[in-house]
């Protein structure tokens, strides 16, 4: 017996109203449709919300980060279907997140004990006694017999799981941010009317950001079709905005990702990242000197290739040109950050840098003549070398665990006036600082 | 009615039917002989032009920075849609375009980056957006042309890797440049000289195709002559004089 143990009874209450907490969190860092399966999941609908992390699988890595990071302990499944990741998140004690690849649902699920299935411990013991241990034996036995003694219910589960039944869903919204909602007399189901709804529920939404003097960040647009479905989209805006012409702009083209089904019946826009934003005060001559409105492009790119797709660039200290390169976010605040301005860099960078044949004097004459894919450059004048070294504590390159490489760069003229920047690995004396192979690295003007 | 103004009258008509009907203005190289020979003295901003290397990188490289030059003596940002990723951004530095004004769109290909730079032309205020396509239809540019003609923002198509003797389809940018290596001077010390590129106008409306041979971009996105070029007599200036 443990003498100091600590009783305390279960307050499901405060499970339930914590579990609703962390679905308004993922709901606004994730996805847009999230709700609450009580008395320990949660469902996240994240198709196409990936872009905005750089892929699902990242998506779901910060997510697992996130909640595992916060004390809590995770078990996260990717399906095509509700009932398969449901199945597969409990079942499966990976101890990682795991992604049940799109039309695999059936493989996985098959492999599952029948209490994976969503259905009563009754009916999945009885079933058990009876010899059913895997899902996949279910699936092989004639349906009526067994839905005669246990009812309807435990094929519908089968079905919700392999994708074949609907499974309808309430998601959680959150119930103080800006949102906007419109119920339809008629339930449309055309593109048109669509964008017609989402025109004035963004006028609506952003009279409601205007009130609380914020822009939004994110935005949720919900549709609820008539067989209780629904269909969700996600847009992000990399800066704050309230400009409902905007909004409509961005959202209108994800109309192709909603299925309408038999046809929609309420639309809800949800903004769950709001920031503030002043309104902008009118110059009294009635002129304004005003940049380019580079937020409403840079979104309208960015939704359509997805944010890693769209960045700036800025120098970063690193003795190893390839590295000297940081991306930065698209919308920037201006560093005034310059790259050194004496030392000669190539347009076009060749990385990773590839091996070239090259007639060179030892130790440090620049090259002679080199072969690159095939073709032969005479060298007709030359330039260097740039000897550098460093960067060996790094995990990947050139240099790594090589605290002695060298690189000794020289930029040479061929024939013709072309310019190309090439470096020996080493510096032409000690075999020590490297195996003196030669690689071009760049092309210049 | 006035001589003067039936000529100016005249010469807005010829103008016009020329395809020189410029709405936006025009932004001068520095260099007279190339501006003097562009009509109105200079590259017409929101227009589109092309811009073609071949298939030495070099070549690419130098049509690059050419375009990174003319951008980097303009105002405002610059976007710049890439199909490859093996533009080196602080090249583009060196030639005087500041890293902050500079944002990249990686589309991924052609279709991608023409649209992209469609999105980008449709934004007043911008100095420049550069596409780098493959190839370029008619329509294509078209629909390019028109964009920057509403916005005045300059377009660059930077054609990678184009065959010299390629047959292009027509377009319709205002003019279009093949940039290539030319051979520096020899310092007769082992350094290399101010790098040279031979620029060749093949097409531009309301003027003749021509080339020079120029020395590369400097820190502020300028081109120079060759001195021994700056000094010679314009020969064909004389040869006119004499007939």
């Amino acid at each position: 017996m443990v003498p100091d143990l600590d009783v305390l009874d279960a307050d499901e209450a405060a499970d339930a109203q914590g579990l609703e907490r962390l679905a308004l969190w993922a709901g606004q860092r994730y996805a847009p449709f999230v709700a609450v399966d009580y008395p320990d999941g949660l469902w996240l609908d994240i198709s196409g919300c990936g872009e905005l992390f750089g892929g699902e699988e990242a998506l779901v890595k910060d997510l697992f980060r996130r909640v595992n990071g916060s004390g809590l302990t995770a078990q996260i499944a990717v399906a095509d279907t509700a009932g398969c990741a449901h199945a597969v998140a409990r079942h499966v004690p990976a101890g990682r997140p795991v992604i049940i690849l799109p039309g695999d649902q059936k493989k996985a699920v098959g492999l599952l004990p029948l209490a994976a299935l969503r259905i009563p411990t009754k009916v999945a013991s009885d079933l058990h006694k009876m010899g059913f241990t895997r899902i996949e034996q279910l699936i092989a036995e004639p349906r009526g017999p067994i839905a005669r003694r246990y009812g309807h219910e435990l094929y519908r589960r089968l079905d919700q799981a392999l994708g074949h039944a609907p499974e309808a869903m309430a998601p959680i919204f959150p119930p103080s941010l800006p949102q906007a909602r419109r119920g339809l007399l008629e339930p449309i189901g055309t593109a048109d009317a669509i964008a017609k709804v989402i025109g004035d529920l963004t006028d609506d939404i952003c009279a409601a950001l205007m009130r609380g003097g914020t822009g939004a960040r994110r935005l949720d647009l919900h549709c609820e079709r008539v067989d209780g479905q629904y269909q969700s989209v996600r847009i992000g805006m990399a800066s704050p905005t309230r400009d409902a012409r905007h909004l409509t702009k961005l959202l209108v083209p994800r109309i192709e990702r909603i299925d309408p089904g038999l046809g929609i019946e309420t639309m809800i826009l949800i903004a769950p990242i709001v920031e503030p934003l002043r309104s902008a005060q009118a110059d009294l001559t009635g002129d304004t000197h005003r940049g380019p409105d580079l937020g409403a492009l840079i979104d309208a790119l960015a939704n359509r290739f997805g944010y890693d797709r769209l960045y700036g660039t800025t120098p970063c200290s690193s003795a190893m040109p390839e590295r000297t390169v940081k991306r930065t976010t698209a919308l920037r605040e201006c560093t005034d950050r310059r790259w050194n301005a004496v030392l000669p860099r190539p347009g076009r960078m060749i990385e990773p840098p590839e091996p070239v044949q090259v007639i060179a004097m030892m130790p440090d004459h620049p090259p002679a003549q080199f072969v690159w894919r095939g073709k032969r450059h005479k060298v007709v004048q030359a330039d260097g070398p740039e000897r550098l070294q460093g960067e060996w504590w790094r995990a990947k390159g050139l240099e790594a665990d090589s605290p002695y490489l060298v690189r000794d760069y020289f930029q040479v003229e061929v024939e013709g006036g072309g310019r190309y920047w090439l470096f020996r690995l080493g510096d032409g004396q000690w075999s020590s600082t490297g195996p003196m192979a030669w690689f071009i690295h760049g092309a210049f003007a | 009615m006035p001589r003067n103004a039936i000529l100016e009258d005249l010469r807005s008509s010829i103008a016009h039917v020329t395809g020189d009907g410029r709405r936006h203005g025009v932004h001068p190289f520095g260099l007279d002989d190339i501006d003097d020979h562009l009509p109105g003295n200079g590259l017409a901003t929101g227009a589109l032009h092309e811009v073609l290397g071949s298939l030495d990188i070099c070549d690419d490289a130098a049509a690059t920075i050419f375009i990174a030059g003319i951008l980097a003596r303009m105002e405002g940002p610059v976007f710049w849609c890439l199909r490859w990723r093996d533009l080196f951004t602080p090249a583009l530095d060196l030639a005087g375009l500041h890293p902050d004004r500079l944002t990249i769109v990686e589309p991924g290909d052609d279709k991608g980056a023409l649209i992209a730079m469609e999105d980008c032309l449709r934004v007043a205020g911008i100095a420049g957006v550069v596409g780098e396509v493959s190839k370029l239809s008619t329509t294509a540019s078209k629909r390019l042309q028109l964009a920057a003609e509403g916005s005045g923002v300059t377009a660059f198509i930077l054609r990678r890797a184009a065959k010299a003797d390629a047959l292009i389809e027509g377009s319709a940018a205002q003019t279009r440049w093949r940039i290539t290596a030319s051979p520096s001077e020899n310092l007769g010390i082992p350094a290399l000289a101010r790098p040279r590129w031979s620029v060749a106008l093949e097409r531009v409306r309301g003027a003749e195709p021509k080339s020079w041979i120029v020395e590369a971009c400097d820190a502020q996105g300028r081109l120079a002559l060759p001195a021994i070029l700056v000094d010679r007599p314009d020969q064909q200036e004389a040869w006119r004089i004499a007939v």
